[in-house]
């Protein structure tokens, strides 16, 4: 395996690199410290721009139209396009573009047509969900949602939490229980319009996050077409899953490029900050911690670039992806803690990214599947699949 | 957490406005009628926060604001985004002020 970028890879980093710098930065300067979009008429120029250099939707396959990059590209892409204040949740505000709902990619043609297609122009929103009042992390057991069939149609009854954007959202997926008896064999995936009646949002769920928000929803009585099922009946918990891996990649590689900046951020300011007559970077407690920091980006780094790699070659990755998103973002949180203290009473204030790193940074160890579960996959491949 | 503002209104003098924190949150302004004409935040750009928000609205008296009601709220973007949907959702449309330049994407909610 080499690590070692190609002159094509260094080109594009040095390409996003400038982007950030020229393009996001400045406008970033005027926004709220809490900001997570750009004003419309900035959105749609740097969206342009981003489709002139070729680089819009970076997880969309090239067949749909995205830009149809590998992983190992795609993670460095992502190292740079975090290094700004909103970059964790909000990489360059989204001018890049978004896969949406991955999962829509197995959909039927008819189903395409109608969700997918609209999506990704930009058309239509949708949401995921999947995590209930009664947990997330294993959703074989925790979905208590229920549909029945009546006549063609479904019947749903149930509610959700922690989904996103489903205030928002055209349509979304909606994992519901079909079958009581068959654990994860029992659960369906249905494609849900928001205005079918018996959908109902019922409140905003508040976070770390200022500008980003979830919601409670509800669903009573919401009859759905047969047709409105993704995949097979009582294969949803496939669904659930797909993809779930590939995603923990770009994940990880936003933390590392927080933890980059944070890091570049913490040099200048030790070697430029005096106290008692000298530079802080002259302390060794401060040494230390920039060193500490080095090391945490680099064991990140380099673990996911690995699992990247792994992926592009076609070999099973989940193991590597959850080892990625595991340390990246335990690591992340210590190089923005350490990056505050160096920074003293200034790195607590918005006048300085730290302090929404340090809320945000706090969220990554519970997104995308808890660090404790990816521990326990990681543990159940090590150990094999026996083992409960 | 009720979910909407329910705190009483404070007349939108001069001394009371002075009495404010400068600290983040999110407040409403009715006019005499009692109308929720604006629903506003202080964000982290806000110089002294609440107290430098509601010395402009004091100022300019947008939508004939006569009255406030205030929350000190760190989630003010989410909160303030929350108060615009509730207002929809029971008023059928945005405060007068908010409605003349909507924000973008503003969701839908059904609270019970």
């Amino acid at each position: 395996m080499h690590l070692e970028p190609t002159e094509e890879q260094r080109q594009i980093v040095a390409t996003v690199r400038r982007f950030v710098r020229e393009e996001i930065l400045p406008l970033e300067a005027k926004l709220d410290p809490d900001a997570s979009e750009l004003a419309r008429e900035d959105f749609a120029r740097l969206t342009g721009k981003v489709r002139q250099m070729g680089f819009w939707g970076l997880d969309i396959p090239a067949e749909y139209g995205g830009a149809g990059v590998d992983l190992v590209t795609r993670t460095l892409m992502a190292v740079e396009m975090s290094q700004h204040r909103a970059g964790l949740y909000a990489p360059c505000y989204g001018v890049f573009g978004s896969a949406g709902l991955a999962q829509l990619y197995e959909a039927t043609e008819e189903q395409k047509q109608k969700y997918l297609y609209p999506m990704l122009r930009g058309e239509k929103r949708g949401f995921f969900g999947l995590t209930e009042p009664s947990g997330g992390s294993d959703p074989a057991r925790a979905i208590r949602t229920r549909a029945v069939e009546d006549g063609g149609d479904w019947i749903i009854n149930g509610s959700k939490v922690f989904i996103s954007g489903a205030d928002r959202a055209h349509f979304g997926l909606v994992f519901a229980r079909t079958n009581a008896e068959r654990g994860r064999g029992g659960i369906t995936c249905f494609i849900v319009d928001t205005d079918m009646p018996g959908f109902h949002v019922r409140r905003v769920v508040h976070t770390l996050r200022s500008s980003h928000y979830a919601t409670e929803l509800q669903f009573e009585d919401l009859r759905v077409p047969a047709a409105n099922v993704l995949g097979e009946v009582g294969r949803g918990f496939a669904i659930a899953n797909d993809r779930l891996s590939r995603q923990r990649i770009p994940y990880a590689a936003a933390c590392i490029g927080v933890a980059v900046k944070a890091q570049e951020l913490a040099i200048a300011y030790a070697k430029e900050r005096e106290t008692f007559g000298a530079p802080l970077a002259t302390r060794q407690a401060v040494q230390w911690m920039i060193v500490d920091n080095e090391i945490d980006i680099r064991t990140s780094l380099w673990l996911t670039l690995a699992a990247a790699h792994k992926a592009d070659s076609g070999q099973p990755y989940r193991m590597e992806a959850g080892m990625a998103k595991l340390v990246a973002s335990e690591a992340g949180g210590r190089v923005v803690d350490r990056a505050m203290q160096i920074h003293g009473g200034y790195g607590m204030t918005k006048d300085l990214p730290f302090e929404r790193w340090y809320r945000e940074m706090r969220i990554r160890r519970v997104g995308e599947g808890p660090n404790e579960v990816q521990r326990h996959v990681i543990a159940r491949d090590l150990l094999g699949a026996g083992l409960r | 957490m009720a979910i909407r503002m329910e705190k009483p209104w404070i007349e939108l003098t001069a001394e009371n406005v002075q009495a404010l924190p400068g600290q983040l949150g999110v407040f409403e302004l009715a006019d005499p009628q009692g109308r929720v004409v604006s629903i506003g935040f202080a964000g982290g750009r806000s110089l002294f926060g609440l107290r430098s928000e509601l010395e402009r609205a004091l100022r300019e008296r947008p939508g004939g604001a006569t009255r406030f009601r205030y929350e000190v709220n760190q989630q003010y973007m989410s909160r303030h985004r929350e108060l615009l949907m509730l207002h929809v959702a029971d008023h059928g449309s945005l405060p007068v002020v908010n409605g003349a330049d909507p924000p973008a994407g503003l969701g839908r909610l059904s609270p019970l």
